[in-house]
């Protein structure tokens, strides 16, 4: 039977990684993420599943028991917020390296530097550029509700291990400290070695008895093999964006106008369409649930339907790149967002549209293409 | 129906278990609701405030610049929301501590002398009851048997001996809301 209950957006994607039969977790606590380690310790999935949860003694300790773990196809996961992620991030290089599913979670603050504990979206570059060292890429999920902080949990884990390659969970302190209802998924078996086996292949080290060796690594000292283990990267993120893109329409159809925004800016964006269509402004959301794969072609179809684009976000301006690219100049593209872990208001996004956008549009387009000439 | 309601005070008044309160309940009668508090480095004695929404559709923002209600239990959080309240909104407070009272004439205030009466019922604690029973008094989005099944929900087990106290706290609260009139003098100067 599924559960309905009160959650936090930390606590629900920690209940949702019991029940998706997660084998380990390590972390370490930080802001505003801790709720999920403080969560796991109190259910005690020790007894429950048989689920290893360890406070690790550092987030680059986690991270590397992390690589050892999903060495041996467990379903493992971490989670930080954005500087533990900054120390993470060597180990997540080697993950993708060496081609090993796992499960990332980024509750994201604000910063540079240490920052501000409150609520923030300035990791996407970090999320879809790279972040590590290296042609790599993560798939991207990013949650808008403390449903999907539940259930992006389980989809993660499939594209993990579909994809051999870790998955990111790109949430911030908006989601990760609300409560909405959730509903919970039915417990999941955790697999064995043997039905790891059936299900995924041999790849991973389980014991070599009956068969060759098999070596887990990210060193590769030939180029030409080097090479072709790029080549064999790439063709999975070719495959994850032709299969496992994931976007929302909201109220696009009779769109004049667009929004983009992904996770907290998207529900709150989604009241600016609201309120915008209040005043008769036809607004439609674009809503990424994927930030990688990203929805570049809705997005360039789009963009011969409405006037002008705004893309949102809580930073100084990053996923509105990604959004030019889509377009390909067709139509204005501005960006809107507060930093430093202020939080927009929905009042505030309708009025950027309207002065940005809907004011100005026609004009900073001829600015843009003069510029571009010159 | 759709409620978007601010309530803010000092943190230990239980403003945010007020509004987990208010959720459960709403979560009770098949209501869609968030739960947003204001986290940060606050502590017993500073500011704390949480958005709460009940509504019958999916709710879209959980944060919000304007409100339906205002739960107003400290100066501070007078001076920064009453003017966040829609106009024909609702202002609800405590004056215990109130040295600047609402000024604004559109929309419908109401004090609830919370503190004292907690005081009276001798449990500090159940304050935050008897402001929630003044707010359902005048605003009935939630039954009172729906809050009764709401706190069965949020509180632990070990608490459970406590409903009834707080049952008749809400009933207190019911009882005692009292309409404020904002004095036209106050425009005059």
């Amino acid at each position: 039977m599924s559960e309905l209950k009160l959650m936090k957006g930390n606590e629900a994607l920690a209940e949702a990684a019991i029940r998706a039969g997660a084998d380990a977790y390590f972390g370490y606590p930080i802001t505003p993420q801790s709720e999920v380690i403080e969560y796991l310790m109190s259910e005690r999935p020790e007894q429950r599943t048989g689920m290893v949860v360890l406070q690790a003694e550092s987030e680059i300790a986690a991270i590397n028991m992390v690589y050892g773990a999903a060495s041996t196809a467990k379903r493992v996961m971490t989670s930080s917020s954005s500087p533990g992620i900054s120390l993470k991030l060597e180990g997540i290089s080697y993950l993708a390296g060496a081609e090993l599913p796992a499960v990332i979670v980024n509750v994201v603050r604000g910063g540079p530097g240490l920052g501000t504990i409150q609520p923030s979206q300035a990791d996407y570059f970090q999320s879809v550029k790279g972040g590590g060292h290296g042609d790599y890429k993560l798939y991207v999920l990013a949650p808008a509700s403390v449903q999907e902080m539940a259930d992006f949990v389980e989809d993660a884990f499939e594209m993990a291990f579909k994809y051999r390659n870790p998955v990111l969970i790109l949430s911030d302190g908006l989601i990760g400290q609300m409560m909405e209802k959730v509903v919970l998924k039915d417990q999941k078996k955790r697999l064995t070695n043997e039905e790891i086996i059936e299900k995924y292949g041999s790849w991973a080290v389980t014991g070599k008895k009956g068969r060759e060796r098999n070596i887990i690594t990210s060193l590769d000292l030939q180029s030409e093999k080097m090479e072709a283990r790029v080549h064999r990267l790439m063709k999975k993120y070719e495959q994850m964006e032709k299969e496992d893109l994931r976007y929302e329409k909201i109220l696009c159809d009779d769109a004049d106008y667009l929004i983009v925004a992904y996770g907290s800016s998207a529900r709150i964006s989604q009241k600016a369409v609201e309120l915008a269509r209040e005043k008769g402004i036809k607004v439609g959301l674009l809503r990424p649930i994927t930030l990688f794969p990203y929805p570049k072609k809705p997005l360039f179809e789009l963009a011969d339907q409405v006037k002008g684009i705004l893309s949102v976000e809580l930073n100084a301006g990053q996923m509105v790149e990604d959004v030019k690219l889509a377009v390909e100049h067709k139509v204005p593209v501005e960006h809107f967002g507060r930093t430093g872990g202020i939080i927009h208001t929905p009042e505030e996004i309708l009025e950027a549209l309207e002065q940005k956008i809907i004011k100005n549009g026609s004009v900073r387009y001829h600015k843009t293409r003069e510029s571009s000439i010159l | 129906m759709t409620e978007e309601i601010i309530i803010a005070g000092f943190g230990g008044q239980g403003v945010l278990s007020m509004g987990k309160i208010l959720a459960y309940s709403g979560i009770m009668q098949n209501q869609e609701v968030s739960w947003m508090p204001s986290y940060g480095p606050e502590m017993r004695g500073g500011t704390a405030n949480v958005t709460v929404i009940l509504s019958d559709d999916r709710i879209s923002s959980p944060y919000l610049k304007v409100y339906d209600t205002a739960i107003i239990l400290n100066q501070q959080s007078m001076d920064k929301f009453e003017a966040s309240v829609k106009p024909g909104g609702l202002l609800i407070y405590d004056p215990n501590g109130i040295s600047s009272h609402p000024k604004r004439t559109d929309i419908n205030i109401y004090q609830i002398e919370g503190n004292r009466l907690a005081a009276e019922m001798g449990n500090k604690k159940i304050f935050n009851m008897i402001v929630l029973g003044a707010f359902l008094k005048i605003k009935p989005i939630v039954k009172l048997e729906n809050v009764i099944e709401g706190l069965k929900k949020s509180l632990p087990e070990r608490y459970h001996h406590l409903i009834p106290l707080n049952k008749e706290a809400i009933t207190k609260g019911m009882n005692n809301p009292i309409p404020f009139e904002v004095e036209k003098e106050i425009f005059h100067n």
